[in-house]
């Protein structure tokens, strides 16, 4: 689960709980820890307490309970303005009155920075984001990744240690998001700047993160580098929100080590890797990622169980092929395979079997 | 293909890149243009019925009144019409000079009145030149009850030489072509048959050939008897002896020419020749000493000077009487000082609109603000508040006003009790300027809350949150940040407000006492009282002109683009 602040961390939520209205907890219990220069993100579906945990921490909410850090210090009580945190908003929140130029001043002017250093930072700002022609422009002159470009460079301007995006990139289009997504990790990385981004799009999370908060109903389901989190998902919230997912249902027949043995609803009788469950007789839910489903008997392990599987549609995608299978009663089970030149295309109405290595089917929670 | 301007191309097979030859072409061969503009003539014919309700009442009750308000500020076609032989006789006078005018003036002037009275004009004339120098409406009124026995010696005389010169038949015969003789007796058989109720207008005085050159002023004054006779009393000089002007001007046409009988041809010849006689037994008539006697003023310089000035159809003496002017013989000079009083109102106007305005913007901003950031609920139930007023009679509103801030009034009351004020010294909260901008900022408020309002509606929160995370305390975020963007706001509820307050009638009528009341108050005084509908043109025609030029400058400074009134 989440682990615990320490000394060495930058930013820190200890035992964090907020409420709006005094008989619900928006965020429940939140203990988060992240070191200096770590791009962590928070993602959760609406109303998980992903922004409220942003808000908080940018000094816009304030925590019901717990208490905030940043640097080792507790800033529950210090005001925004005083926190010196950059922020990137997801309508950006350009001043539309005023010049890009005099946007990205704004933070400096409040700063009482002289003019010479000003104009130095802005425009080195600008370059950061490959905007240097673009100071004398209004933000109502610029595309939605050009003012993207340009939230992001007045938040970096004054040179904060900390910046926390909510949802930038979300009303730009695919293209345009991916390259923004590697532009803010490289320039991320490169300044060396801690960063909390907040999204409910999980590519982004996946592809931008150094770690992923998933949150789920005001508490972090899974703190994890993107990796883990979507090869290992610790509870099956996890394991449906991140990714792709096959989830079959079943009971706990016996647990011997790192491997278990479980009977689903349909009779079926499967092998599994216990991850949060512990004793025969227990419910769970077991999840296979589609791409780790093998109907190659060959590159099944020795002894593995396998199911019988109907194929019910196959759909071709070009780098892969999707097959819709019925198994163990269910219609929604998704195998994707590789378009390999030896690929066998299979087709509806065919009976096959399938099988996984132990390790792919992780037995969860209920 | 992606080029959305291309069209089908009839001529083209070669594919999208070459262009085609002369204009674009429909796709059944005529011209793009000519085709588009018919699909879009539905269109525009339905777009303009639409309108064309509101546009009909817009010109009817909008454009047409202004218009005329515009032209009455300027017409004075009263002089002329009703004292028409005056004016062109005045035309020679030189009112440097400082004599009175010569006997044909007044012997014009005699003629006009004679006129002016049987159709009841000379009051009016009287009162519209009493705008311009007092005394004369009294003067026309004197002259109106006199004028009518001028000549009454020489009527008698003509009747002493012969007493068919009392007859109505005799001038009848001396004028009247056969053709109206004709007519005449058909009407009069028409109206004794109707008997009571009879409403025709008897047929309009002809003259026989030949008969107007010999008595040119008598046959002019006698058409203007049968004019006036037919149109004020509905009747004929066949029933009416005529005015003693008449007998007046026989006698001149007489005296003037003794072989005016002999060049008249008709059956009153003769009469004509034995009246030559009256020639040696009576003097002319001294038309200045006539009037002299009916009040010496009429000798004065004040009346034939302003009638002189004023006798144009059109002046700027209302436009100038609106700026504290007067129009005189000797050009534009400013009146005495104790007769100013537009030039201060306008000012006045102008300076408590501007109070008005400020004080709105003052007291709507922060609800307007709140309005905007609140929760929805609470916002709404603010948002009844602010329309309240709306709901409420205007009159009762101000009213209610006075009851609260006369000096025994609920708000005194209240400090008196709170020892903020001693009882002796209440404060003069009522008519007076306090009074009117207090019950004026309170009724135009809702008009500066509600543009502030939808602008700040559009102000998302996230600006300020911005602002915030940028380093801007509350106040620098707020001053460089919000208030910016509710510029627009505010010069929408500004230019609604002053507009509507330099305008503004009813409320400093009762609030206002003297020193709080607009130029709106006077205008509506000449408008209803003093009934110089003229002037009260030419006050509102400058006080429109007034709204132009700020609007103009409101553009030219902050820009009309600026201005939000929401969405």
């Amino acid at each position: 689960m989440a682990d615990t602040a320490n000394e060495s961390s930058f930013v820190a939520f200890e035992r964090v709980q907020k409420s709006y209205d005094g008989e619900n907890l928006v965020v429940k219990d939140l203990n988060l820890a992240m070191p200096k220069g770590e791009f962590l993100t928070m993602l959760g579906p609406s109303g998980s307490g992903k922004t409220t945990c942003l808000m908080m921490l940018a000094g816009f909410e304030t925590a019901t309970h717990g208490e905030i850090k940043l640097d080792g210090r507790p800033i529950n009580n210090i005001p925004p303005h005083k926190r010196g945190i950059g922020m990137v908003f997801q309508n950006y929140a350009l001043f539309p009155h005023m010049t890009v130029a005099e946007n990205l001043a704004f933070p400096l002017e409040v700063r009482k920075i002289g003019k010479s250093d000003r104009e130095k930072k802005i425009t080195r700002a600008l370059d950061m984001v490959e905007m240097g022609n673009f100071g004398g422009r209004r933000p109502a002159q610029l595309s939605g990744g050009q003012q993207q470009r340009i939230a992001l460079a007045r938040a970096l301007v004054f040179e904060p240690e900390l910046v926390l995006m909510d949802e930038p990139l979300g009303a730009l289009d695919k293209q345009l998001r991916e390259t923004l997504q590697f532009e803010i990790t490289n320039l991320a990385h490169r300044l060396g700047i801690t960063v909390v981004y907040v999204t409910h799009d999980q590519t982004e999370a996946l592809t931008m993160s150094d770690r992923v908060a998933v949150f789920d109903d005001g508490r972090i389901q899974q703190l994890a580098p993107p990796d883990q989190l979507y090869e290992s998902p610790e509870n099956s919230f996890v394991a449906q929100f991140i990714g792709e997912n096959n989830t079959l249902e079943g009971v706990i027949k016996e647990v011997k080590g790192d491997t278990c043995i479980v009977q689903l609803d349909s009779g079926d009788v499967i092998d599994a890797k216990p991850v949060n469950v512990s004793k025969a007789g227990e419910r769970t839910k077991v999840s296979i990622r589609p791409e780790r489903v093998e109907y190659n008997k060959d590159r099944l392990q020795e002894g593995a169980h396998t199911l019988k599987a109907e194929v019910m549609e196959f759909i071709y995608m070009g780098d892969i092929f999707r097959t819709r299978l019925k198994v163990a009663g269910k219609e929604d089970f998704v195998m994707k395979t590789r378009n390999a030149p030896d690929q066998v295309r299979l087709t509806p109405g065919s009976q096959i079997e399938i099988g996984w290595l132990p390790d792919d089917c992780r037995a969860l929670d209920a | 293909m992606t080029d959305a301007t291309a069209g089908p191309r009839p001529n083209s097979d070669a594919g999208g890149k070459d262009k085609p030859s002369g204009p674009m072409l429909a796709a059944d061969g005529t011209s793009l243009k000519s085709s588009l503009a018919r699909s879009m003539r539905r269109q525009k014919i339905k777009a303009l019925l639409l309108v064309a309700p509101l546009l009909i009442f817009i010109m009817i009750t909008f454009i047409i009144p202004i218009g005329q308000m515009l032209f009455r500020s300027v017409e004075n076609q009263i002089v002329s019409d009703t004292l028409p032989r005056t004016v062109v006789a005045l035309d020679s006078w030189d009112a440097e000079s400082g004599d009175p005018p010569s006997q044909a003036v007044f012997a014009a002037m005699a003629r006009d009145m004679v006129v002016a009275t049987e159709l009841n004009n000379h009051t009016s004339l009287g009162s519209r030149l009493n705008y311009e120098t007092t005394g004369l409406s009294s003067l026309f009124r004197q002259a109106g009850r006199e004028v009518d026995d001028f000549g009454e010696d020489h009527t008698d005389a003509f009747e002493e030489i012969d007493p068919l010169w009392v007859e109505p038949a005799t001038w009848v015969t001396m004028f009247a072509s056969d053709n109206w003789v004709e007519a005449h007796a058909e009407w009069a058989e028409r109206a004794e048959a109707a008997g009571f109720g009879f409403d025709e207008l008897p047929p309009p005085f002809e003259f026989s050939e030949g008969v107007q050159e010999p008595l040119p002023r008598t046959s002019a004054m006698f058409a203007d008897f049968a004019r006036v006779l037919r149109v004020e009393d509905e009747e004929t000089p066949a029933e009416e002896e005529p005015w003693n002007i008449v007998y007046l001007s026989l006698y001149e046409d007489l005296a003037a020419d003794p072989s005016a009988p002999s060049a008249y041809d008709g059956e009153t010849r003769a009469l004509l020749e034995e009246a030559l006689a009256i020639t040696d037994t009576m003097g002319p008539f001294d038309y200045q000493a006539a009037f002299e006697e009916i009040d010496e003023d009429w000798l004065g310089y004040d009346l034939w000077s302003t009638i002189q000035t004023f006798s144009p159809s059109y002046t700027p003496g209302y436009f100038l009487a609106s700026i504290d002017r007067q129009l005189t013989p000797d050009g534009v000079e400013v009146v005495d000082d104790d007769r100013k009083i537009y030039g201060t109102l306008f000012l006045r106007t102008m300076v408590m609109s501007l109070m008005i305005t400020f004080s709105c913007i003052l007291l709507g901003y922060p609800v307007a603000w709140l309005l905007a950031n609140l929760p929805m609920r609470t916002a709404n139930v603010l948002m009844i508040l602010v329309l309240l007023p709306f709901w409420t009679s205007l009159l009762v509103r101000t009213s209610a006003w006075k009851v609260l801030l006369q000096q025994q009034g609920v708000i005194n009351d209240l400090l008196v009790w709170l020892g903020l004020v001693n009882d002796a010294s209440r404060l003069a909260l009522i008519n007076n300027q306090t009074g009117t901008i207090i019950a004026m900022t309170h009724i135009l408020l809702p008009f500066m809350i509600l543009p502030l309002y939808s602008v700040m509606k559009t102000v998302p929160p996230s600006y300020l949150r911005a602002a915030k995370s940028l380093g801007a305390t509350n106040w620098t975020a707020f001053w460089r940040v919000y208030f910016p963007q509710s510029v627009p706001g505010i010069g929408a509820g500004s230019i609604l407000v002053f507009i509507l307050s330099i305008g503004y009638y009813i409320t400093p009528e009762i609030v206002g006492g003297t020193k709080g009341v607009f130029i709106s108050n006077r205008i509506a005084y000449h408008i209803s009282s003093s009934l110089n509908w003229g002037l009260a043109a030419a006050l509102g025609s400058i006080l429109l002109a007034l709204v132009l030029v700020l609007y103009w400058l409101y553009d030219r400074i902050v820009g009309i683009d600026n201005v939000n009134l929401g969405g």
